[in-house]
């Protein structure tokens, strides 16, 4: 099992409705976030867009934080979410410097927190909070193994990207454009 | 030569600065001890309220405690890399300023990783770097390098203290503590100064110096990999170990000057640190300025050549936000140095001391300006975050707990030289006593 999640960034609104639903699902404080919209004008004049996206954590397969984690707090499971343990975690930011993305913070109580793509409500068969939420029903969530998964078949009928593919990370999170 | 009459000489000659505590010392020690109380102050504060108080936050994780780091175990670094070329090549100056070398090699090595742990979150599970470490993690290597090269470091150090705490022991006239006689007894671990004891131990001590040479050279390296293993735009560089290594060498270089100066004047040792030391090391230190603005521009230049987005964040932000900074610590700080350093005639006591001063203030800065501007832009661009998580500025804990850093440097430093004499005086007794043997072997004629 490989954990993916995309993201149709033509029908994101970037009403950041995902950025609420997870700061509440995970108690997330105040001032930070586990995940957050960007927006990027892409072309030139006349011909531009304006292109939303909802960002996260990658879940890479080639995670650069949970190489440089020094006591194994940042680990990935088997079907490839990337997750720390906070009571192992002695919050020494060697993982936020190493991750790409910028996905990763602080916590106030000192370790380091991210995105678990709600590993808490997948365990109880349901989807992450934030594709939940979405009012475009623009996120996707599935497994990348089931070539008959929503997210499959998505990635095999349509054009997507991902974040900074130069960095060898290979991402779990897919953008369709 | 008279060796036994030799020593009671020079403990003599030195023991003043060991029996007695002056005024100016008493007031120097209680404004460092002061520094050091409000240190730990912010200390507690930091512990009990976290990072908050810092200003560490999402973005900028890493601010002055890692500068402070980088920049304590450069000197170090750098210290034992000289200490080792003196002691392997036997220089024949060696022995005023290899003491001060070496004892800022220890304590700035003891120093300097206090201001990692600074920089933990959860200090209370540090602990679980050893309890679980994870081998494939530069933090890991790190942690092995630095406590290797503090082991080393202090092996070699006990080992050039061992025969001046020989000398010290023997000495009935000293006037000191009962509890510092008896600690020279059990520090001086029966040493004879027999033939067969001083060989064995300069052997040994050759040996040693090789071997901090390499350890300071891997832990340094290995420093420097914790950046450059990042895909950080201003850290993923190739050249960062050997950028690292130079800069470590620059910085330690002038804080042995300063070190020297102040030493001189205040033990009023002109007899034995000499204008002659000062232009030597301050060639080393103008060396190593060439070769430091040489990597600098090199580093810089690629960047800015290549023009990839990310670096053309960084550089904006280097020269905009930390404009004066960038100034004084790439050209002030390189400049300066190389003008007073390579004309002859501008090489006083005084100025070598004001190039050095110069150089470790551009050296600090330029860790400064490696650290934080990265983490204020970077891989992806950040959108739509508070100000305060993207642009750095330190609080008072920050300033103070470095204070407090440089205090107890200072402080350690002063007990230290309070405790055994600053110039060798074993290495003084072995310098006469090779002079005497060579003087013998030298036909007349060649004999000044």
């Amino acid at each position: 099992m490989r954990y993916a999640m995309v993201i149709d960034t033509l029908k994101c609104v970037g009403c950041s409705d995902c950025v609420v639903a997870c700061q509440t699902e995970n108690d997330v404080p105040i001032g930070y976030c586990r995940d957050w919209i960007t927006e990027t004008v892409n072309g030139a004049y006349p011909s531009i867009e304006l292109e939303l996206k909802s960002e996260r954590c990658n879940h890479c397969e080639n995670a650069p934080c949970v190489r440089c984690c020094p006591t194994g707090a940042s680990h990935q499971l088997n079907n490839g979410i990337v997750l720390v343990t906070g009571d192992e975690c002695i919050g020494c930011g060697a993982c936020i410097e190493s991750c790409p993305y910028d996905a990763r913070y602080q916590h106030p109580d000192g370790y380091v927190d991210k995105c678990t793509f709600c590993h808490h409500r997948l365990e109880k068969g349901q989807l992450p909070a934030c594709v939940s939420v979405c009012p475009t029903k623009c996120m996707y969530f599935g497994d990348l193994d089931n070539p008959n998964s929503e997210v499959s078949e998505l990635l095999k009928k349509r054009k997507y990207k991902t974040l900074a593919p130069e960095a060898g990370t290979k991402p779990h999170v897919y953008y369709l454009i | 030569m008279d060796i036994d009459k030799r020593k009671r000489e020079l403990v003599k000659e030195f023991s003043p600065a060991l029996e007695n505590y002056s005024l100016k010392t008493k007031i120097w020690i209680g404004c460092l001890v002061a520094i050091i109380l409000v240190g730990f102050y912010a200390f507690l504060v930091q512990l009990i309220n976290g990072h908050i108080v810092t200003g560490m936050r999402d973005n900028v994780v890493w601010g002055i405690y890692i500068i402070n780091f980088i920049f304590f175990v450069g000197i170090s670094y750098s210290g034992a890399f000289i200490s080792g070329i003196l002691h392997f090549f036997k220089t024949p100056w060696k022995n005023s300023v290899s003491r001060i070398v070496e004892l800022i090699t220890v304590l700035s090595l003891i120093i300097g990783p206090i201001f990692i742990l600074l920089c933990i979150g959860r200090l209370d599970r540090l602990h679980y770097l050893f309890l679980y470490p994870r081998i494939q993690s530069p933090i890991t290597w790190d942690i092995i390098a630095i406590m290797t090269d503090l082991v080393g470091c202090f092996i070699y150090l006990y080992l050039t203290f061992i025969p001046d705490f020989a000398i010290l022991r023997d000495n009935k006239e000293l006037k000191v503590a009962k509890w510092q006689k008896k600690a020279y007894r059990i520090l001086a671990l029966n040493y004879q100064d027999t033939t067969e004891q001083r060989e064995r131990l300069h052997k040994i001590t050759r040996t040693m110096s090789v071997m901090i040479i390499v350890l300071a050279i891997v832990a340094y390296t290995v420093l420097a990999w914790i950046f450059s293993l990042t895909l950080q735009p201003g850290w993923n560089s190739t050249i960062f170990a050997p950028y690292f290594i130079i800069a470590g060498l620059y910085s330690g270089v002038g804080v042995i000057i300063i070190s020297m100066y102040a030493i001189r004047k205040y033990f009023h040792l002109e007899r034995y640190i000499r204008k002659v030391h000062f232009i030597a090391a301050g060639i080393v230190l103008l060396v190593m300025s060439l070769l430091f603005g040489y990597f600098t521009f090199s580093e810089y230049f690629a960047r800015w050549f290549s023009h990839k987005e990310n670096d053309v964040h960084l550089l904006d932000t280097l020269f905009n936000r930390y404009f004066w900074e960038f100034i004084f610590a790439n050209y002030i700080g390189v400049l300066v140095p190389i003008v007073i350093l390579f004309f002859k005639k501008f090489r006083t006591i005084k100025s070598i001391t004001f190039a050095a001063i110069i150089a470790v203030l551009g050296l600090w800065l330029n860790r400064f300006l490696i650290v934080v501007p990265t983490l204020e832009t970077p891989y992806l661009p950040i959108q739509d975050t508070r100000a305060e998580f993207v642009n750095y500025s330190a609080t008072w804990v920050e300033y103070s707990l470095s204070l407090t850093g440089i205090a107890a440097f200072c402080l350690l430093f002063t007990l230290l030289i309070k405790f055994v004499p600053i110039i060798p005086m074993s290495g003084i007794i072995d310098y006469e006593r090779d002079q005497k043997k060579y003087n013998k072997r030298q036909p007349k004629k060649a004999v000044k």
